[in-house]
């Protein structure tokens, strides 16, 4: 943690990038870039809350993929009892019931696992984390009414006030200002007392707990905001894809988060964006060129965490190495 | 309640549990003595299975091919040791995580490369394929009980080589602490790359004894590596002891609340609230358990004596 300034023009300069590139392509007729936009940027924001416990915290989930899954399936699972009947109490298209139910079960979801794997430390957190993860995957295969293995369709997108969550555009721009929203968030939190404290168990926690700081309070309520960003981008996602299955909190898909957050730089405000942007374009590149794709990417991730420490804003800033 | 189905049930428990033990083993050594926290170790499970089943075909014997696979999976142990994992052995977890990460891309598209998008069955010789019966009319495919067999055999061994080989005491030795065993003039490299062979043989082992099962496959490590950690983070992470009674524990709980945890639920629920409520609970039942077992003892049941 370093306490010297750094410009924030580059941030505000990608986030513009980020905005201004895919809606250009969009007015060009090429949707497919605002398309793909539309996801990096939801995986962004799931990057980003991720980095506060990950980065700041150095609490290394290996399941942030499960509130993922859950913010969609908060989404989807209303939709489905509004179509086909059943369980009238939570039948609803309205997006902001949806999103409340998300980021609810999400908050829900994190303070329970959180309480439990909170207690451990090390390899032994980085295990429970997944394996918790893994629970909410085999929870939701084993529900056969919303489609188990295979998913379920989203019948329609959430009704959201003012706006029209079916037009790429204006989903887009939602997903753009939660990014913003998200980082300044977790920048707020970062650089608050509380943030200072998290920061300082990080880096040496018998130091803080002798300080008087009850350092476990501290870490669980991170772990929980964290969790219910998660869910909210979870619910987007499932906007987005329309498309809820339980393939979306696989072990593999967070484990992709931690490699996005890595990979652009952890514990840095624009790093979590960054990272997945590199991620989602490389996947888009690597795959279009050979369906073993998987093969120069794992090489790649293997290079980036031996040659490349600090991520891609640590070469930027010439930390690399 | 149907009892040749309880038996027949806690010997299939049995037999998953021995499975997860010989990936359980490998895992927990490696983290024992290197502190090397290795996702891929399910893709060298993979990997075992591959082999195996491709030289089953070459060969068509499947003894022969299981003889002739082990030293390759041990060989492609020591490849991912040289390679990649000595260079991460003093990096922190997440590193460690990620490029383990990255490896079982890297293992998995490679397996896709060589043997194709589609899984190989395994061919098992005549002997191997017929059924035993057990006690009065409860039959047991006989390649159930090869599996349970060398399972115990193996455990037995690795009991052995720990407790009372020159190896196994430097494997203590190496794990409780690391600097000490260098320092005595130990070729700790060596030790390094022998355990880490041994972990990959182990897994290896697993994937060849599940492949006729189930068939070799892309990706089929990635499910059992998951249950693997569970068995190791109840059992205490490092303890060989806690691997095999966390493996047992976890192969019968898992298979045994599949088949029986509606009939248990009846007794205190309605029959359709069972019938919907069982499947989710037995899928999630392991990690309940684990959830239990750190609740109270946030280092598992026979954690490591401190390093």
């Amino acid at each position: 943690m370093s306490m010297t300034k750094r410009s924030i023009w580059p941030t505000l300069g990608f986030l513009l990038l980020l905005l201004v590139v895919p809606l250009g392509f969009y007015f060009y007729d090429n949707a497919f870039y605002l398309d793909l936009a539309t996801r990096l940027v939801i995986l962004g924001i799931a990057a980003t809350s991720l980095n506060l416990v990950l980065g700041y915290g150095g609490l290394i989930s290996f399941g942030h993929a499960a509130y993922i899954g859950i913010g969609a399936y908060a989404v989807g699972i209303p939709v489905y009892h509004e179509f086909y009947g059943g369980f009238d109490s939570i039948a609803s298209t309205n997006g902001l019931f949806q999103i409340a139910i998300a980021v609810g079960i999400a908050t829900l979801f994190a303070l329970i696992t959180g309480a439990i794997s909170l207690r451990t430390k090390g390899v032994y957190f980085i295990m429970i984390t997944m394996a918790f993860a893994q629970m909410a995957y085999y929870f939701f295969l084993s529900l056969d009414e919303y489609g188990g293995d295979d998913g379920l369709v989203i019948e329609v997108r959430s009704e959201m006030p003012f706006m029209d969550m079916d037009s790429p555009v204006q989903l887009f721009l939602l997903c753009w200002m939660s990014l913003v929203v998200a980082m300044l968030i977790v920048r707020t939190i970062v650089h608050s007392r509380f943030g200072m404290v998290l920061q300082g168990a990080k880096g040496n926690n018998e130091r803080m707990v002798t300080l008087g700081y009850n350092t476990y309070v501290y870490r669980l309520t991170a772990y929980v905001i964290s969790g219910a960003m998660c869910g909210y981008a979870g619910a987007l996602m499932g906007n987005f894809s329309s498309f809820i299955s339980p393939a979306m909190m696989e072990w593999g898909r967070s484990g992709e988060l931690m490699f996005m957050v890595i990979l652009g730089g952890a514990a840095t405000t624009l790093g979590p964006v960054l990272g997945s942007a590199a991620f989602i374009l490389l996947e888009e590149i690597f795959s279009s060129v050979t369906i073993y794709w998987h093969l120069p990417f794992g090489l790649l991730l293997i290079g980036v965490v031996l040659f490349a420490r600090g991520g891609l804003t640590g070469m930027f800033r010439g930390r690399g190495n | 309640m149907d009892y040749d189905l309880l038996f027949i049930q806690t010997l299939n428990g049995i037999q998953l549990g021995l499975l997860l033990f010989l990936v359980a083993s490998g895992l927990t050594l490696v983290f024992g003595i290197l502190d090397f926290v290795n996702l891929a170790h399910g893709s060298l499970y993979m990997f075992g299975a591959f082999i195996c089943a491709w030289l089953t075909l070459q060969l068509g014997n499947f003894i022969y091919a299981v003889l002739l696979a082990l030293p390759l999976t041990g060989l492609l142990g020591l490849a991912v040791e040289r390679l990649m994992a000595r260079y991460l052995y003093t990096r922190d977890h997440l590193d460690q995580v990620l490029a383990t990460f990255g490896l079982i891309l890297v293992l998995d598209t490679l397996a896709h490369l060589i043997w194709g998008p589609a899984g190989i069955a395994v061919p098992l010789p005549g002997w191997l394929r017929g059924q035993v019966e057990v006690f009065n009319g409860v039959v047991v495919p006989s390649f159930r009980l090869l599996i349970i067999a060398t399972g115990l055999v193996t455990a037995a061994f690795l009991f052995w080589l720990v407790n009372y080989t020159r190896l196994g005491m430097l494997i203590r030795a190496g794990a409780s602490n690391r600097t000490m065993v260098s320092a005595l003039g130990i070729d700790i490299q060596t030790l390094f790359a022998l355990v880490f062979a041994l972990g990959a043989m182990l897994a290896g082992l697993a994937g060849m004894l599940i492949a006729p099962i189930t068939e070799a496959s892309i990706g089929m490590g990635n499910n059992i590596i998951i249950t693997a950690f569970v068995v190791i983070i109840i059992g205490g992470i490092g303890s060989m002891k806690g691997a095999f009674i966390g493996a047992l524990l976890i192969g019968l709980i898992d298979t045994l609340g599949r088949s029986f945890l509606d009939d248990l639920f009846k007794l205190f629920m309605p029959s359709d609230a069972a019938e919907t409520s069982a499947p989710a609970v037995s899928a999630m039942l392991i990690y309940i358990i684990m959830a239990m077992v750190l609740a109270i003892r946030p280092q598992g049941l026979f954690p490591p004596k401190v390093r």
